[in-house]
């Protein structure tokens, strides 16, 4: 075995055993005509539909909505899970009454005050960061130490200092959104090419407008994710707030609505409360934040 | 075309002075924990229309240099005058065209691109900005691409977008950053091609920073050469007699092999007495 494995090694290689490729005739031609583009064939329908992305999602719901409807049913205790159709009916009912309207109304009235607020405090405080040292310490420092706090916490000190009132709800929510957004920016702008920024000061660009017209731009990847995160932090912890403390000056808002209904046992109720939180958050992120990526990371090719 | 410039500099003293004079500049930059010279005492001047070429090996402080005329830093020693006048800072007189494609803002279309830094550096309408975009966007070939964002374009076509946004910008002088590095040959060969037929047309100063003998030699009318670690004047050679056409000659090989000694002898001679 041992001499015939290494005849084999020495034919490939030594050059005068292995074949030489054979001399070929040259040529030159007109290049060809440019063929005609087949345009490309319509997928069936069965497949286009696969394709939509809202279409797979819609039958992941309807599945998880029958299987609920299912067990609901097995169990037959609504007290404790009630069936999907109840709190659907639940759901149409209070709506058309105005309840979860009125409440939804007064949970975002009060989620768009903080959320607004976080956003311009994260905005003001990267800001600062990007451009001392000592915001940049201040940052850090500020956001290690606050963002592992969880808003709830604060409550007791919010209720205390402001009263049961907004104030309080809007204290809590700067903080649930404030320190993720303010990470997630100044990653962002740390994450902007040393090249593009060269490219933006050559333009003499300084200050404010230098912040605004290249660096927001180019860590808005990072911006939105932020944003993202920012709203189903606030989103959450409205919610909870307001099971923990209830109606601020008998305006409540969907937690409200759920712990209510859950004291007087409308579990139908509670699920409809829930499933309201659901839609917003649904349709905050599909809309909202999904168009706007759309609009403009993904337009720009800077994220897929 | 006919790109080489009369031998002004030569035989008769030329009546007005250096656009850019760069005066015993020495460049440190922080490393961690320690300070790296990246130039020292380099000393030349650039003057109207010249097409001035940095050439030096890796190390040598080429876009270190070119970073500091562009304002973005501040020379440790000497000083860097335009027109006369010290720089302070970046501005819009000097437009770098860097390596990296991520130059461009990828939120903004070509015309945009182009017209942006008009607006942004001041006194310019955004009708006549954009008329001032479609010019240069058209001097370099990219009108049919006008509306299309940087992230579709290819290397090329990006660095023609950068160049056609820095000359619309009219500097006085265009600075270059190994603008071609990143490109392939063939691709490199037909922007240095249309970078000699636009300064045909426009006559703008440009200071271009390379590592190629070859680019320096067929793009430049002057070479400076500099040494590596830290970056020291070597020489400055005249190039204007060289052109894309003359590649492959013998004398433009002599001028090769002549730049190869001047960069390379020098470093292994002092590397030979650094060993022993």
């Amino acid at each position: 075995m041992e001499p015939a494995m290494s005849e084999a090694l020495h034919n490939r290689l030594e050059p005068e055993a292995r074949h030489a490729p054979p001399v070929r005739p040259e040529y030159e031609r007109p290049l060809e005509q440019l063929a005609e583009t087949t345009s490309s064939q319509a997928l069936p329908l069965h497949r286009r539909l696969w394709q939509r992305g809202w279409l797979r999602k819609t039958l992941i719901l309807l599945c998880l909505a029958l299987l609920w409807e299912i067990t609901a049913r097995l169990q037959a205790n609504p007290l404790l899970l009630p069936p999907f159709s109840a709190a659907i009916k639940a759901l149409v009912e209070d709506t058309l009454s105005g309840v979860i309207p009125a409440r939804a109304v007064n949970s975002l009235d009060v989620l768009i005050k903080g959320y607004a607020a976080g956003v311009v405090l994260a905005f003001v405080l990267t800001s600062v960061a990007v451009s001392t040292q000592i915001g940049r310490d201040l940052l850090s420092t500020l956001t290690s130490m606050l963002n592992p706090l969880p808003p709830i916490a604060l409550l007791p000190l919010a209720l205390l200092w402001f009263g049961l009132g907004q104030a309080s709800l809007v204290f809590v929510l700067i903080h649930s959104v404030l320190w993720p957004l303010a990470l997630n920016m100044y990653t962002g702008f740390t994450g902007v090419p040393e090249t593009l920024r060269m490219a933006g000061r050559n333009y003499g660009l300084r200050g404010l407008r230098y912040v605004l017209l290249i660096l927001v731009p180019a860590a808005l990847p990072s911006i939105i994710a932020g944003l993202r995160i920012g709203w189903a932090f606030a989103w959450r912890t409205l919610i909870a707030a307001e099971l923990v403390f209830g109606a601020s000056s008998g305006r409540g808002g969907l937690g409200w609505y759920i712990f209510q209904n859950r004291n007087e046992l409308y579990t139908d109720r509670v699920f409809a409360g829930l499933i309201m939180v659901i839609l917003f958050g649904l349709l905050v992120e599909n809309l909202l934040f999904r168009e706007l990526e759309k609009r403009t990371v993904v337009k720009w090719g800077m994220t897929r | 075309m006919d790109i080489m410039p009369s031998p002004l500099r030569e035989n008769s003293a030329p009546p007005f002075l250096p656009l850019l004079v760069v005066e015993g500049v020495t460049l440190e930059y922080h490393a961690p924990g320690r300070v790296v010279r990246a130039t020292q005492n380099v000393s030349f001047d650039v003057w109207e229309g010249d097409r001035f070429m940095l050439l030096g090996a890796s190390g040598c402080g080429k876009s270190t240099l070119l970073k500091a005329v562009g304002g973005f830093i501040p020379p440790r020693e000497g000083r860097i005058l335009l027109d006369g006048q010290p720089i302070h800072g970046p501005g819009p007189d000097r437009v770098v065209v860097f390596q990296e494609f991520d130059q461009l803002p990828p939120w903004k279309t070509v015309r945009e691109n182009v017209a942006f830094p008009l607006r942004a550096s001041g006194g310019v309408s955004s009708s006549e900005a954009k008329e001032r975009a479609d010019y240069f966007i058209e001097k370099v070939g990219l009108a049919r691409f006008a509306d299309a964002y940087p992230n579709t374009l290819s290397g090329g076509m990006k660095q023609r977008v950068a160049i056609a946004r820095a000359l619309a910008m009219e500097p006085r002088v265009l600075l270059m950053d190994e603008p071609f590095a990143a490109l392939d040959a063939l691709t490199r060969r037909k922007m240095q091609e249309e970078l000699l037929a636009l300064w045909e047309e426009v006559r703008f100063t440009l200071l271009f920073v390379t590592h190629s003998i070859e680019e320096a030699l067929v793009v430049g009318n002057r070479i400076a050469l500099l040494s590596p670690h830290p970056g020291r004047m070597r020489a400055e050679i005249n190039s204007h007699e060289w052109d894309l056409k003359s590649g492959g000659s013998p004398q433009f090989q002599a001028a090769a092999n002549r730049i190869h000694r001047l960069l390379f002898e020098e470093a292994e001679a002092t590397n030979g007495a650094g060993d022993e």
